[in-house]
């Protein structure tokens, strides 16, 4: 392909990503544009989500323990996914507005722009309030740190996990707002499996139905999120009696979820661009 | 190589309707049926025809937002839904109900925005956006919050936007839609300077009439989906049929005039209009009218272009 311009490779293919920060660097400025509003959105979003773990922790004052997991160990499995999801919906949860974008004509207008269609989906309406959600479930996971037997390993295996989930949930949430390219008011069914799939990770898979926990690692591998690399995390084998192998498949599971989510969303450009609607 | 080069190009929807509580029916509608023309670097083209005659299709084909169902197409020597982010560096897009301004922040910002998005080298930039904010007389808006700005301003802003890349080729889709007669004839100054200066090829759809005949010496008129007309606006005219009038007043009221090559189309007290073929020249039909009868004035009549472009839509349903 003819390439007009003389930018080495290098600068190019950082284009999209160096535009995804312009972009989102403007939308952040245009919310501070209203900073009563602003200030409003930041404390109601902390509040909603403060009261969030505490109703777990409620809990626990009549309880031990639940599915045989403490509070600690529970609060580890709540900020590993709660970090993942906070962390993918700030950086790309517009893409779940797919619908809208298609309504509106603003689809048409991106597509005549030279940045890929998904950096620009992604960054539109970019706002600093969902860092809420990172920072009370970084907290959360913070306090649960010292149930942890710490070693190099475990270490990494933390940090991989923090990237995996973030990761598993970008996957899902350009997964299943792909549906939208086919029906175009269908916003809701991706929050059931992003939003869902968080809800159902703050708990220990122990106190679901075995099969749902089969179904959580092979067919929605939302398992990956937190609960293989916490088991290895907290030295415990695997109550389902899954092989523990299980718990470094976090990266490998989040490729997979990316991959197909990145094969599905170009199907869907295609199907855009080839019926108009 | 013109620069658009369109060539037996279709498109077809499928539509799908209820009918009944599962049940659907499948049908097929052509937006766009064999349609074939070109367009040269520096053109002025009025892309024009009623709603749903397939216009916006066509600009969305052309921009490589839809995939042709069939036939072929080129813009800028590249197929457009296959190089879309490569061609869409040598064109701009102007869609005139819907800005890609941001609403909340001064204009500049936009305009940074755009010189990153395409990779302006600086100079280019600054040169540019210099030349356009003066033409369009926007350096007191360049600081203010765009949902401040007036509808004539802000389509100056979107303008602008669309321009600061150096496109080949802009497209703009109602560009005039809601201004007031000033901005319109401001915009349209501007739109012909540019042409003159860049040489930047201009596809304009609209309804505004005023705009083609400002702007454009070439229109290509779509209905159901394919041209009806490709040439010049005066060809426009001959091509409708239609009539020059000449206004007549009498000093007195008479009978109709009958003169050679021309007959009366309506009466009122001294005042009688007569109708000649536009083809036909007028002097003979005025010398005959002058000879023959008392006559305080006279005046001819254009034909309405809106007239004969009716005329076309009519006679291609």
């Amino acid at each position: 392909m003819a390439e007009t311009s003389t930018t080495p490779a290098s600068a190019r293919s950082w284009h999209p990503v160096a535009r995804y920060g312009d972009m989102a660097r403007l939308w952040v400025r245009a919310e501070l544009s209203y900073p009563a509003s602003f200030a409003m959105l930041v404390v109601g979003s902390m509040l909603i989500n403060a009261l969030d773990f505490a109703g777990i922790a409620i809990m626990f004052s009549s309880i031990d323990s639940l599915g045989g997991f403490g509070l600690r160990e529970i609060a580890l499995l709540y900020g590993a996914t709660g970090v993942g999801i906070g962390i993918a919906d700030t950086l790309i949860g517009s893409v779940e507005r797919i619908g809208e974008f298609i309504r509106t004509g603003r689809l048409d207008q991106m597509l005549t722009k030279p940045v890929p269609l998904l950096v620009q989906v992604c960054s539109d309406r970019f706002t600093l309030r969902r860092l809420g959600r990172i920072t009370q479930a970084g907290v959360v996971m913070a306090w649960a740190l010292p149930v942890v037997d710490w070693t190099p390993s475990r270490v990494l295996v933390a940090v991989l996990m923090v990237l995996s989930s973030s990761a598993l949930f970008f996957g899902l949430f350009v997964l299943f707002s792909c549906v939208q390219f086919w029906t175009s008011d269908a916003s809701e069914f991706a929050n059931a499996f992003t939003y869902g799939g968080n809800t159902l990770t703050q708990y220990p898979l122990t106190v679901f139905p075995r099969e749902l926990a089969i179904a959580l690692t092979v067919v929605l591998p939302i398992a990956f999120v937190n609960w293989y690399p916490c088991l290895y995390l907290l030295g415990r084998s695997d109550p389902f009696g899954f092989p523990a192998w299980l718990q470094f498949c976090s990266p490998l599971a989040a490729s997979v979820v990316v991959a197909a989510a990145l094969l599905v969303w170009r199907t869907g450009v295609r199907r855009y661009t080839s019926t108009g609607s | 190589m013109p620069l658009i080069d369109v060539s037996g190009l279709e498109r077809t929807f499928v539509v799908r309707r209820r009918a009944g509580f599962v049940r659907r029916t499948r049908s097929e509608v052509r937006a766009v049926h064999d349609l074939t023309f070109s367009v040269e670097t520096g053109e002025m083209v009025g892309y024009i025809g009623p709603n749903g005659a397939g216009k916006s299709t066509t600009i969305k084909m052309l921009t490589g937002i839809l995939v042709p169902t069939a036939g072929s197409l080129r813009v800028a020597g590249l197929d457009p839904s296959r190089q879309r982010t490569q061609l869409a560096q040598r064109i701009g897009v102007v869609f005139g109900q819907r800005t890609t301004l941001w609403w909340d922040l001064p204009l500049r910002d936009s305009f940074e925005l755009l010189r990153k998005i395409y990779r302006i080298p600086d100079a280019r930039y600054r040169e540019n956006l210099d030349r356009f904010v003066e033409l369009l007389d926007l350096g007191d808006q360049l600081d203010t919050p765009v949902r401040q700005l007036s509808l004539g301003q802000r389509m100056r802003g979107d303008i602008t936007a669309a321009l600061l890349h150096d496109p080949e080729i802009l497209y703009l889709d109602e560009p005039t839609i809601g201004l007031d007669v000033v901005s319109k004839g401001r915009l349209r100054e501007f739109l012909r300077a540019l042409n003159a200066e860049r040489s930047t090829t201009l596809l304009l759809t609209t309804h505004d009439l005023q705009d083609i005949e400002a702007l454009c010496d070439r229109v290509i008129v779509i209905d159901h989906g394919t041209s009806v007309y490709d040439g010049s606006l005066g060809g426009l005219h001959a091509q409708g049929g239609s009539s020059r009038t000449l206004v007549v007043d009498l000093v007195d009221e008479g009978p109709p005039i009958d003169v050679p090559g021309a007959w009366v189309r309506k009466v009122e007290g001294p005042r009688q209009w007569l109708s000649f073929p536009t083809e036909a020249s007028a002097a003979p039909v005025v010398a005959a009218v002058a000879a023959a009868y008392d006559v305080a004035d006279l005046s001819i009549q254009e034909p309405d272009i809106e007239d004969v472009i009716r005329d076309l839509y009519s006679r291609g349903a």
